[in-house]
């Protein structure tokens, strides 16, 4: 039993990264939204399953023109991210303009509520879509990266590299986004206290709408990067995976960007580890489809035991 | 025509004659024309035209006992759509006391659940199980399928298990608050679901994603209760039983405590209200109506799998909630009976329309629009629109409110109260009930 888990562990631990680095950058998205918001931006899930999908019609699309075989690789996958990235940041923004801002002084359920009724519509509208266009709502995308690498025995195939590295860039560009510069720090301002930053000249709307616009293009870009590593989508990934990046959020302290990160990676690993052991372990009494539950297991230790996360402080509850 | 409906406002008889004539017009109509839905609908219309009348309660129950239990299923059988019928107000029956059940755990403790569909869930998998020959690989001893007799039981088994399972989901929950707590919810839904679905092995339990097929229908008095018409009947008493327990629940001491924890937790626990055991109650109790009726509804489909407990189902349940109006009965009652309308007929309905008129070619609709396709579109647009510009539902929670000014106008009571010694506190106490 331990040999197979050992000898399995160098593509596991492959896998995990992969799903992991996906998992921390939608986590981005709730984190930045729930800092500065003390909102769980329900649609995120939702924003991600779109970008999949805008990703992939520009995609094919430039097929059709030609541009793909003509352009190196990484040039296209450069060019669909910022069209993806642009539009789900504007869908993020016409979200939050719609249904989360004349809500902004309601009781947190009925925000609660307007999110999921956005998700339902978004997945709903996406499949019409799709459904409308090609009779079936699953799609495939096209690989952009075929071929693998193979190192004694190990898999790794390029879309990984692509995937590991452009997440890490994103984030680090998200970093320094918030670290760095004056729409970072009038985001800053307004998670700590939006009255004050109003008073001291930060337009509260506006950063709110930008949030949700980095929030929303990061999300969107994911999904690209999603379709084109595991080449099959539809309408409902994104609710499950949503899900699953804000457990990742939660294990990390959410509202932290840094932790959201960890969390994402330490989620994809765990999971991954758990979809090609769980059987092998308890001897076949749990089978892999128990790995969902697992990270919902996780979600609901965490918030017992630890609920401000691993990287979090907790906040201390004001009467 | 102002001047007429003043009048009707005013005058009670007159308001129960309108009433018995409509109830008698829309009945005969569904007599004389059996395939017309909207005859159905139009009768079923009355019980929220009766809502509105000025009449005192009892008259009001006994007007609508008597069409639940008479007219509604007399004026259906005339035709072929009988069972059809009876199948849908059987649904409306069973969502209304799901949605009871949520409307306390959301509506009245404020605590949003989005897994709520998890114990209907259980309660149908309890019947279920036991039902069919799926427990003889598990229980050593007995013969199973235990035969319908066993159903009446297993209404209250399935009652006491969900509530069980309630009160699991509470525990670990009642730390967290908010968005958190309806992640958590919605994380236990998929769970409970997930399990149900993989727990074929090392001990085939509950069959897997095949479901469990031929189950037991209920046995009362050797009669096999096979048809929906006759489950009507169960679902009715069930259903009473449930409004009736909501409606004492909520003028009671648990009651106006799950308001308070409603409106301030910290305020409520100050008060002395203990937070522990008034969260689990509502959990456990929220969850015992659901555990009931997933019973029935095990019983009345005969076949259960995984797929009919998902995600959606629970934002069904919401939807209904909020469609009526959070924290009130009345309005949770008609949120969940137009909902299930809405999905068990008006859409089906509607695809069938426009099906005869593609096929009729005068307007062709690709098929991905058909409206039973489209039902998470009206869904999540029914929860925008309700919670951006009607978040109180269409009948409001009325609060009874301490009016101060009857208070002081009853100087005189308060006065002989004061003489008499008793504190003055009771009176705030009481003036809700």
């Amino acid at each position: 039993m331990m040999t197979q888990v050992w000898d399995t562990l160098p593509q596991v631990l492959i896998d995990g990264l992969t799903l992991g680095a996906i998992y921390a950058i939608i986590a981005l998205g709730y984190t930045m939204v729930y800092g500065i918001l003390e909102l769980i931006n329900f649609a995120h899930g939702e924003i991600f399953m779109a970008g999949a999908f805008i990703g992939t019609a520009v995609l094919i699309g430039l097929t059709g023109l030609g541009w793909v075989a003509v352009m190196p690789a990484i040039f296209v996958l450069l060019l669909v991210l910022v069209i993806t990235g642009g539009l789900t940041g504007m869908l993020g923004m016409g979200i939050e303009r719609l249904a989360y801002r004349p809500l902004r002084k309601a009781s947190k359920l009925i925000t609660l509520i307007t999110a999921i009724g956005v998700s339902f519509l978004l997945q709903d509208i996406v499949r019409f879509i799709t459904e409308t266009q090609q009779n079936n709502y699953i799609v495939n995308t096209p690989s952009l990266f075929p071929g693998s690498l193979s190192i004694s025995g190990l898999n790794i195939r390029y879309s990984f590299l692509v995937v590991i590295v452009v997440a890490i860039l994103m984030m680090i560009a998200l970093e320094f986004f918030v670290n760095r510069t004056k729409w970072g720090l009038a985001m800053r301002a307004v998670a700590q206290d939006q009255d004050t930053a109003s008073l001291m000249s930060v337009n509260v709307n506006k950063v709110i709408s930008v949030t949700f616009f980095v929030g929303s293009a990061l999300g969107g870009a994911t999904g690209v990067l999603f379709a084109i590593h595991y080449g099959t989508i539809d309408p409902y990934i994104g609710f499950i995976l949503g899900l699953k990046a804000f457990t990742a959020a939660v294990l990390g302290g959410i509202g932290n960007i840094r932790g959201a990160m960890a969390g994402g990676m330490l989620l994809g690993l765990l999971e991954m580890f758990a979809a090609a052991n769980l059987s092998a372990i308890t001897a076949g009494v749990l089978s892999s489809e128990y790995k969902d539950v697992f990270a919902f297991a996780i979600l609901i230790l965490v918030l017992i035991f630890r609920p401000e996360g691993l990287f979090g402080r907790a906040a201390i509850e004001k009467v | 025509m102002k001047k007429i409906l003043e009048q009707i406002r005013g005058n009670k008889w007159l308001q129960l004659g309108l009433l018995v004539g409509y109830i008698a017009l829309t009945s005969l109509s569904l007599i004389l024309a059996q395939r017309s839905v909207a005859a159905f609908l139009l009768l079923l219309l009355s019980f929220l035209l009766l809502y509105y009348t000025k009449l005192p309660n009892w008259s009001k129950w006994a007007i609508g006992l008597t069409i639940m239990f008479f007219i509604l299923p007399f004026s259906a059988m005339q035709g072929p759509a009988y069972q059809e019928y009876m199948d849908v107000a059987t649904l409306v029956g069973i969502y209304v006391s799901m949605a009871l059940g949520l409307n306390i755990v959301v509506g009245m403790a404020g605590l949003l659940d989005l897994g709520f569909v998890a114990f209907f869930a259980v309660g149908a998998y309890t019947y279920g199980i036991f039902a069919t020959a799926q427990a003889s690989n598990f229980m050593p001893f007995g013969t199973y399928p235990l035969s319908g007799n066993s159903f009446w039981i297993f209404i209250i088994i399935g009652c006491f298990v969900a509530a069980l399972f309630g009160v699991l989901l509470g525990i670990p929950v009642l730390r967290v608050k908010g968005d958190y707590l309806a992640i958590v919810t919605l994380g236990f839904g998929e769970i409970i679901r997930i399990v149900f679905n993989n727990m074929d092995q090392p001990v085939n339990i509950t069959n897997g994603a095949l479901g469990l097929s031929s189950i037991a229908p209920p046995k009362i008095f050797g009669i096999e209760l096979l048809y929906s018409n006759q489950i009507y009947f169960v679902v009715l008493f069930i259903l009473l039983f449930v409004i009736f327990a909501v409606r004492s629940l909520e003028h009671s001491k648990l009651g106006r405590s799950w308001k308070a924890v409603r409106e301030n937790e910290i305020a409520a626990q100050a008060m002395g209200i203990p937070l522990v055991k008034t969260k689990l109650m509502a959990f456990a109790i929220g969850a015992s109506f659901s555990g009931m009726m997933g019973v029935v509804f095990a019983a009345k489909q005969a076949f259960i799998d995984p797929t009919s407990f998902t995600m959606l189902q629970s934002i069904n349940i919401l939807v209904m909630v909020l469609l009526g109006g959070m924290g009130s009965v009345p309005g949770v009652i008609l949120g969940a009976a137009v909902v299930t309308i809405l999905n068990a007929q008006v859409l089906n309905e509607l695809t069938m329309w426009f099906n005869s008129l593609s096929t009729a070619g005068i307007i062709t609709l690709p098929d991905a629009m058909s409206p039973v396709k489209m039902q998470r579109f009206f869904f999540g647009a029914l929860l925008i629109l309700f919670a951006l510009y009607r978040s109180k539902g269409l009948i409001p929670a009325k609060n009874v409110v301490y009016d101060k000014r009857k208070f002081l106008s009853e100087k005189g009571t308060k006065k002989r109260l004061q003489s008499v010694g008793a504190p003055k506190e009771d009176e705030h106490g009481n003036t809700g009930s």
